[in-house]
């Protein structure tokens, strides 16, 4: 769908802004070196692995492997970034990612693409919708999940220039592109998108763009919503979070996500140890994935706007 | 003393350090500790190039070494202690609240010498292949060392890096075996049979060197060797054959060591067994 207040530069995915971040740091980042399991094509490396041979090194298909060296590597202080699907680099390689990057507190950027439900065809054995609830449970490790490809880009970057482990997540599909073209990322810092007044919708990922497109159904409908993209999972914007939800006192909360372990949670768990008001999520719930288009999966799953309309009033009727 | 001598002293306070770390935390491992006691003895006193009172985590200049079974952590903390890293009354600290000598090692506390993290088996060769590729970088020309045990190359993760720095051809990385033959649940044949472990890492494209490893001369024989072996474009591999327990009879060669406190009278025993070289260090007053 067109939104009336944000412009679509033209659909992009966001794993190409991810592809375009690390081409500008190995232009600019002698450190920065980069890792890949047999998916370079894929994660829209081929740019990185063209311009920086030497500083790239092909795993073939051993994710474990590539964890444990890319840590190793970090050690002497060098920025590895380490690529595949986004359900390899967590559920297959949790121990590994949790001993060697995050209690090791190594400086190794893990971008997991393809993540979530809009992996679309391939099915639920690539759909990962619980990498954001295994990630921010590490101590020690931040978890990035940016909306377009603009933020894509400038998330990558922003996690070369951080110095501790980094989890970022994007996705396959080619989505809407409306962030600032030059943004600069800022790490746990939320961005308000939608100023409103009767629900805050809390989004990450895919699901801010259908937020917009939500808060501007609704604004047809005399609702006045707030959006605020939660592109840092961890550390979360409890700032943002809080002041928001005492200006609206209705909370939708959007991810492509299961519920369990999920952002919806996770703003939930902050609302209840403060002020806690009615909250919805728009999440997937207990159920694994299966083939389809990713808009056709979006609907099916639960996670379009049309969702997020009706959530929004659900949550309204209950304040 | 010749360097066999001063070395074969050494190990023997790197075992009473073990007995009584292990003893006084009332939990540990001693036998792969004991097992691997003489070759990592050596590592630390006379093969590797190290800066122990002046050690950064980037290991820049130096020799690296990892520990890949980190639960062998007592005789880690031993030779790290004995050659200068931390002093040698914070042995008695093992295993106890807020210490930087945890059960198995970890960076978090700060202790001097540990890379990484380590506890969770056969991780350790993989990020070896990364520091030594580092160095490589880094136009660093020092080694990299890492121990793995043979009940933990049961692990698949250890032959994904076997290809892997045969593939990248990383040949400043040399790995040891500690041969023992035993794990938790009994003999490592028995239990999990690795076959030809020798063929098997020829076949994945290493050197490989086999060396008793309670023989000091043969154990620096064996790392001469393995140094003329680097620098060819192949990862070298060291499998030293052992003994669980080596050096106190009643824990000799069984696996019924692998992670058990000796009683005050077993420790006893054990001690009587060991010579005091070096000094103990000083136990905690209860």
């Amino acid at each position: 769908m067109e939104s009336k207040n944000f412009v679509n530069r033209g659909n992009k995915d966001t794993r190409s802004g991810f592809g375009a971040g690390l081409t500008e740091l190995g232009r600019t980042n002698p450190k920065v070196v980069a890792f890949c399991a047999d998916l370079i094509g894929s994660l829209k490396m081929d740019d990185f692995v063209k311009e920086n041979p030497e500083r790239f090194f092909q795993c073939g298909i051993q994710e474990a492997n590539m964890i444990g060296a890319a840590s190793g590597m970090a050690l002497n202080g060098m920025i590895p970034f380490v690529g595949s699907f986004a359900n390899f680099v967590t559920t297959r390689v949790l121990d590994q990612v949790r001993q060697c990057v995050a209690y090791g507190n190594t400086n190794v950027k893990i971008a997991a693409s393809h993540a979530g439900i809009t992996l679309g065809e391939d099915g639920a054995t690539h759909q990962v919708m619980e990498d954001i609830g295994l990630m921010r449970m590490l101590p020690n490790l931040v978890v990035l999940n940016p909306c377009d490809y603009a933020q894509t880009k400038a998330a990558t970057i922003a996690a070369a220039n951080y110095n501790g482990p980094v989890y970022i997540r994007f996705g396959r599909p080619a989505v809407p592109n409306f962030t600032p073209e030059d943004q600069t990322f800022e790490i746990g810092k939320a961005v308000k998108m939608v100023d409103g007044k009767d629900v805050t919708i809390f989004a990450t990922g895919h699901l801010v763009w259908e937020s917009l497109i939500a808060a501007e159904i609704l604004e047809q409908e005399g609702i006045s919503a707030e959006v605020i993209d939660i592109h840092t999972i961890k550390p979360l914007d409890i700032q943002a979070v809080l002041e928001s939800a005492a200006k609206t006192k209705a909370i939708v909360t959007a991810e492509e996500h299961l519920i369990a372990g999920g952002m919806g949670e996770l703003i939930a768990g902050v609302l209840s140890r403060n002020t806690p008001y009615p909250i919805e999520f728009v999440a997937v719930d207990d159920r694994f994935g299966q083939s389809g288009t990713p808009a056709r999966l979006m609907k099916e799953y639960g996670l379009d706007s049309e969702n997020i309309v009706s959530a929004a009033k659900r949550v309204i009727s209950r304040k | 003393m010749t360097n066999i001598e001063s070395l074969t002293s050494v190990a023997s306070q790197v075992r009473r350090d073990i007995i009584r770390m292990v003893s006084q935390a009332g939990s540990g491992h001693p036998g792969g500790s004991m097992s691997s006691a003489d070759f990592i003895t050596a590592l630390f006193f006379k093969v590797m190039k190290h800066s122990p009172e002046n050690w950064s985590r980037d290991g820049k200049g130096n020799d690296m070494f990892f520990l890949s079974i980190g639960h062998v952590s007592p005789l880690f903390y031993s030779v790290l202690s004995r050659s200068g890293y931390f002093p040698i009354d914070e042995m008695a600290q093992f295993r106890h609240y807020g210490s930087r000598l945890q059960g198995h090692p970890c960076t978090e506390k700060g202790l001097p010498g540990v890379y990484m993290p380590s506890g969770s088996l056969g991780q350790g060769l993989s990020v070896a292949c990364g520091a030594a590729l580092g160095k490589k970088l880094e136009k660093d020309d020092r080694y990299v060392y890492v121990l793995l045990g043979d009940g933990e190359s049961e692990e698949g993760q250890i032959w994904e890096a076997a290809m892997f720095a045969a593939h990248h051809k990383i040949d400043n990385l040399i790995a040891i075996t500690d041969w023992n033959g035993q794990q938790i649940d009994g003999n490592v044949e028995s239990v999990m049979g690795l076959g030809d472990l020798k063929a098997k890492w020829e076949a994945f494209g290493w050197d490989v060197l086999v060396a008793d490893g309670h023989n000091m001369a043969e154990i620096l024989n064996t790392y001469d060797k393995a140094k003329e072996l680097s620098g060819k474009g192949k990862p070298v591999m060291i499998l030293f054959r052992s003994d669980m327990g080596h050096g106190v009879d009643f824990m000799a060669g069984t696996h019924k060591w692998h992670g058990k406190a000796p009683s005050a009278e077993q420790t006893e025993q054990a001690l009587s067994q060991l010579e005091e070289t070096l000094g103990d260090f000083k136990l905690i007053e209860k």
